[in-house]
């Protein structure tokens, strides 16, 4: 196996794990977008080194070039793009309105408020205040 | 006119979304929605009539034959999801105006027919399309329109719900691509068809296995099987009603339609046994997924998410019929899906019509309300039953056909966990029956009417449907048997 030969892939492989990571690992909403953007990334990265021949040209009709570099992943890729794109511009204006509406992009403390707010409607529901103390303390 | 009408589909929903915003008038707009997605239902209709009769439709796009340009390709198993998705979307938009007026200011109307027309457009694309990336463009459409969709709910927490399906749908549609990437690869092109023939040679290949793989996960993301769930909860809990009504029924089925198209017809039943222990693993994901939902539902005090992990449980059943990997398992798969539509639409309709008189969906809020919405409230009975799979409701037929596969199968064991676990659908649907009709009301309800009528025929189609199917199977049986058969007997 030519495992230096294939170094795009281990490039590939290696972003892809990077991405993946930062967007479990972090609890800021804004470093996990830039984790998942950095995750499809490196999928671009995989399409176009697939569609790549050494030494090959664009695929542009001349009696001068013989070898062709495969065109359609490219354009798969800005497909991809552009997906990409409107994906991270609607998670950062997402993340713009969760500042507003909680104060903070801080993974724990959205979720602290968040079960504040359950803990307030199961209040709400069973009534009594020492069965709201049990809850509070399971 | 009649041969353009597989990318008609796609295409009007499609043009009519932008169209929306400059309309602007909500009234028109909510007109105008409802006119749409009624014609991609007539289309549907009539596509699935043409398929029944004549067979497969296939459309070029642009007039590039196939293995070059993108091909819509309609059988009997996405003629049937074609109509099922226009339909419901239809009846779902007829009870739109009113709830949405309530529930969202008046300047938010327009985007939510812009997003839900986009939605529409995209789990359409996603079913008529023969081609591999085509297929994710579309998934992509859908799955960003239903972020704004969710994200449009009045509640804070639909933000952050719609933030985490963000992240974990984007994960799901990276793997995709890269399965999707990795097939190319090997074969050289993206069309369904070609796949499937040129697949077959290369089964051994590591590469393919790791494409399947990375696929199914994907897959897996979208559709809320059981430890990839996280997201479907809140975002079901927090979305407008209308939202949850039609992604609830419509999108995660379009996802398993996805599972199945490329189980069944690209990479081959046979293929997926003998080289994976897929079978078994979705069996574990199926059932652990079926109870541990069904026990979350039970503690839930909002109904909405109640609901919602009640769907998860669902999802279960149409994934161990894909288990069981026969015609019968795949048979009762389809009608599920068709059914458990039928049942979550009109379920979280009926909940839209509550949330639209007394703005909220606590449980405890819904004490007493048995007496004053007796309308809404049965149709939450019915809905429920149906849940159950009590006899003469669509869930009964479902439950019926997926338990006669287990057996047929021979694995009992699992036919009487499946039972065990519809008592876990009673319970959650009693606490609701007691909390509706037997407990004294919470709040003030003295000037609370039943729901205006522009939801409640809406409501009441569905649930009527619900128990219709539930007595006289025969196109519904008929349809998932033609499509099971045909994806078990010739590969696409």
């Amino acid at each position: 196996m030519n495992i230096l030969g294939l170094y795009n892939y281990w490039i590939v492989v290696i972003l892809i794990l990077i991405g993946f990571y930062i967007v479990i690992a972090h609890e800021n909403l804004i470093k996990k977008l830039v984790g998942l953007t950095i995750f499809q990334t490196a999928v671009f990265f995989f399409y176009i080194s697939v569609g790549k021949i050494k030494g090959a040209t664009a695929p542009i009709l001349n009696d001068s070039l013989q070898v062709y570099s495969n065109p359609l992943p490219h354009c798969l890729i800005l497909t991809a793009i552009v997906v990409g794109i409107s994906t991270t511009a609607l998670g950062l204006a997402l993340v713009v309105r969760i500042q507003e509406a909680y104060g903070s992009i801080e993974e724990h403390e959205l979720h602290a408020q968040d079960n504040n707010d359950q803990l307030e409607s199961q209040l709400e529901a069973y009534g009594t205040r020492k069965q709201f103390n049990i809850m509070k303390r399971t | 006119m009649t041969a353009h009408y597989p990318v008609l589909q796609v295409i009007v929903p499609l043009l009519a979304a932008p169209f929306c915003l400059v309309l602007r008038i909500p009234r028109l707009v909510a007109i105008f929605a409802i006119l749409v997605s009624a014609t991609a239902f007539l289309i549907s209709t009539a596509l699935l009539q043409q398929v029944l009769s004549h067979g497969i439709v296939i459309y070029e796009l642009g007039g590039w034959a196939a293995p070059w340009g993108i091909e819509y390709r309609i059988d009997q198993l996405n003629g049937y999801l074609l109509v099922l998705i226009s339909g419901i979307s239809t009846v779902v938009l007829i009870a739109a105006q009113s709830s949405i007026g309530r529930e969202l200011p008046e300047n938010r109307h327009t985007f939510f027919y812009t997003a839900y027309l986009l939605c529409l457009t995209g789990l359409l694309g996603i079913l008529v399309t023969g081609d591999a990336f085509n297929l994710f463009v579309f998934l992509e459409i859908a799955s960003l329109s239903s972020y704004i969709l969710i994200a449009l709910g009045t509640d804070r927490r639909a933000l952050t719900a719609s933030y985490q399906y963000l992240i974990m749908g984007t994960i799901g549609a990276t793997f995709i691509i890269i399965g999707v990437g990795l097939m190319y690869m090997m074969t050289g092109t993206l069309n369904m068809h070609d796949l499937s023939q040129r697949l077959p040679e290369i089964y051994k290949s590591r590469t393919v296995l790791c494409a399947f793989g990375f696929f199914i996960v994907g897959v897996c993301l979208k559709l809320a099987l059981f430890p990839l769930h996280l997201w479907l909860p809140n975002a079901y809990a927090y979305a407008p009603s209308i939202a949850t009504a039609f992604l609830a029924a419509t999108s995660t089925k379009v996802a398993v339609y996805v599972l199945i198209r490329f189980i069944f017809s690209i990479f081959g039943i046979n293929f997926v046994i003998t080289s994976l222990p897929l079978s078994e693993i979705f069996l574990v994901l199926a059932l652990a997924g079926i109870f541990a939902a069904s026990i979350s539902a039970i503690y839930q005090l909002n109904i909405k998410r109640l609901f919602a992990y009640s769907s998860i449980a669902q999802i279960g059943y149409m994934i161990l019929g894909l288990a069981i990997g026969t015609q019968l398992g795949l048979t009762a798969t389809l009608l599920h899906l068709f059914n458990h539509a039928l049942m979550k639409g009109a379920l979280f309709l009926a909940i839209g019509a509550v949330v639209y008189r007394i703005n909220s969906s606590q449980l405890h809020h819904y004490a007493g309300l048995g007496k004053k919405m007796p309308w809404t409230m049965s149709a939450i009975v019915v809905g429920g039953l149906s849940l159950i799979g009590v006899p003469l409701t669509v869930g009964f037929v479902s439950k019926w056909y997926l338990v006669t596969a287990l057996l047929d199968k021979g694995w009992w064991p699992v036919a009487v966990l499946v039972l065990l676990s519809s008592l876990l659908a009673v319970v959650y649907v009693w606490r609701i029956v007691e909390w509706i009709y037997f407990t004294p009301p919470r709040i003030i309800l003295t000037d609370i009417q039943e729901a205006p009528l522009s939801q409640l025929i809406p409501i009441w189609l569905l649930v009527l449907a619900n128990l219709y199917f539930g007595v006289d199977t025969r196109l519904t049986v008929g349809v998932s048997k033609l499509a099971a058969q045909s994806l078990f007997g010739v590969t696409l």
